[in-house]
């Protein structure tokens, strides 16, 4: 598996680190109605066998977070952008 | 049949032309008490202590696949019950009683080998920690025993002592550790399952549930719907895809772990080893070939295949650990599916759906597990109570904080 970084380009794995699935939302309160949602995103996955939306952190690069678009089933990468939108 | 010194003789007598299939081949029947999807080590384990000890025999185990296609035929045998929390520690050390009965149980030369599992350690810090953790097995009633740098070197001299970072300072050794055939295993219980009247059903897929009103009434499969009041899933890496059909999300990520064996050579290590400083862990089996494995992956993954930087970072391990590796050859490397929970330990439990019952969250570990998890699981389904020593296997401690973290590094599957 390679990842191209829209930075460094086309990189070998053992260069980034993971982090896991990118579509959880972090609820943005520590008010007790949001227990459940917090419970949620801290542990609760879909995990899916297919395209997959994941961070991924550059470390041996340029220090980027990225979301990558894998499928889980053949390991091809669709997708890599970064993760904090409008770089 | 049972197994004996005289059929044994009776069947060498006539050419062996006689033995008998091991299991049936059964069609699936309309209904059953109880359908367990998935039938790796711990379907099949379920299944032959749902009859045996619960005298629940109208049951069937469906898979998807032929049996030990999954992580049951594919893991590296390593059985030990050395782990530190009071959740695991007395289920472990049950899974290792039911393994030291295991033959007589089955009636099947499951090859269990008490050979010993030995953790090296390379620090003051790293053997404190193993001692308190040798001092927690030894409260719940398992053996441990801490071995200075000269003992270590009476069992294993040809590892590298004197290894410029990492230094071996002793070890903690398990000597009822070690490891048992694996294939063994599988078919021991499914021979069992199917002589006490449990249907085992290949190449069938669970496609879907029947749910109403919150309550299962039985599975789609790949040859038709089954009917049944109790459906029970262990489908270990599957887990995700599995009980999302059934509308549950789970805690769990899939990852992928490779395993390595060598060319076979005459017998060098006559225990089970493991590196302190990095992930290595080695035996050597019974044809010769040292089996070895490392890390998960680390990203999610349903390939039962990985890539090259686990491979050199087990390599790596290896050469540190023990250096004369590298001058064999691999024969074969292959992977398999975990199940990783995001504490790294294991679920057993109901599920929101009446009558849908779980066990999976294993992660790399679930073999050494297969007796006690069988054992439980049936206690689980037959009488509606989680076991004694399975009762902190629940969902819903992800929400009330009550997580077993091993290895203390938070809901990281990648980390545990
Ligand atoms: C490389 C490797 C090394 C390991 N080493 C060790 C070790 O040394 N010690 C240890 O304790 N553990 C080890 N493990 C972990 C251990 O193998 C697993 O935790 C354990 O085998 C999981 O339980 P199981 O045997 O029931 O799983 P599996 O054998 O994977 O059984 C699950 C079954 O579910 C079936 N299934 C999936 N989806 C469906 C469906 N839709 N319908 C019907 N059936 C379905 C699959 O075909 C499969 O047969 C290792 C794992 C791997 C991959
Ligand atoms: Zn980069």
């Amino acid at each position: 598996m390679r990842i191209t970084c829209p930075y460094c380009g086309e990189r070998a794995l053992d260069e980034f680190t993971y982090r896991g699935d990118a579509t959880v939302k972090r609820p943005d309160s520590l008010d007790e109605n949001t227990a459940e949602a917090w419970v949620d995103y801290v542990y609760l996955r879909d995990n899916p066998a297919g395209p997959h939306k994941e961070l991924w952190h550059h470390g041996a690069g340029c220090h980027a977070w990225l979301e990558v678009t894998r499928d889980t089933v053949t390991h091809e990468i669709l997708d890599v952008a970064f993760a904090r939108k409008g770089c | 049949m049972r197994y004996s010194i005289a059929s044994l003789v009776a069947n060498a007598l006539t050419g062996n032309r006689n033995w008998k299939p091991v299991w049936r081949e059964p069609e699936p029947k309309p209904a059953y008490d109880v359908v367990i999807v998935g039938g790796g080590g711990h379907g099949l384990a379920t299944a032959h202590y749902l009859a045996k000890e619960h005298g629940i025999t109208n049951v069937a185990v469906i898979d998807k696949s032929y049996l030990g296609s999954g992580n049951v035929g594919r893991n590296t045998t390593i059985v030990r019950s050395n782990y530190l929390l009071p959740e695991n520690e007395p289920f472990y050390e049950w899974s290792m009683k039911l393994w030291e009965g295991l033959e007589q149980d089955l009636n099947y030369n499951t090859m269990v080998s008490q050979r010993g599992v030995l953790n090296v350690f390379h620090s003051d810090g790293q053997r404190d920690a193993f001692v308190r953790r040798g001092n927690a097995m030894l409260l719940h009633g398992a053996d441990a025993q801490l071995l200075d740098r000269e003992q270590v070197r009476t069992l294993v001299p040809f590892i590298d002592f004197d290894n410029a970072r990492f230094p071996v300072r002793g070890g903690l050794l398990q000597p009822r550790g070690g490891t048992v055939r694996h294939d063994a295993v599988i078919w021991g219980y499914a021979r069992s399952a199917d002589t006490l009247g449990v249907d085992i059903i290949q190449n069938c897929a669970a496609t879907g549930f029947r749910i109403e009103n919150g309550r299962i009434l039985g599975v789609e499969t790949e040859r038709g719907f089954i009917g049944a009041k109790t459906v029970a899933l262990s489908v270990a890496g599957s887990s995700g895809r599995v009980a999302q059909m059934a509308g549950l999300r789970l805690p769990v990520e899939s990852h992928a772990l490779q395993a390595f064996v060598t060319e076979g050579i005459k017998p060098l290590l006559d225990t089970v080893i493991t590196f302190g400083a990095g992930h290595f862990y080695c035996s050597q089996s019974d044809k010769g070939g040292l089996v070895f494995g490392g890390d998960i992956e680390g990203y999610n993954s349903y390939a039962q295949r990985g890539n090259l930087p686990a491979v050199e970072d087990v390599a790596e391990g290896g050469m540190a650990l023990m250096p004369a590796i590298g001058r064999l050859r691999i024969l074969r490397s292959w992977a398999g599916l975990l199940d990783m929970s995001m504490d790294g330990s294991p679920i057993m439990d109901h599920t929101p759906v009446e009558g849908l019952y779980f066990n999976g969250g294993w992660c790399y570990g679930g073999f050494k597990a297969t007796p006690a998890a069988g054992w439980c699981f049936a206690h689980l389904i037959a009488t509606g109570q989680p076991h004694p020593h399975a009762t902190a296997y629940r969902f819903d401690r992800f929400g009330t904080g009550r997580v077993i973290d091993e290895k203390g590094v938070g809901a990281q599957p990648n980390l545990h």
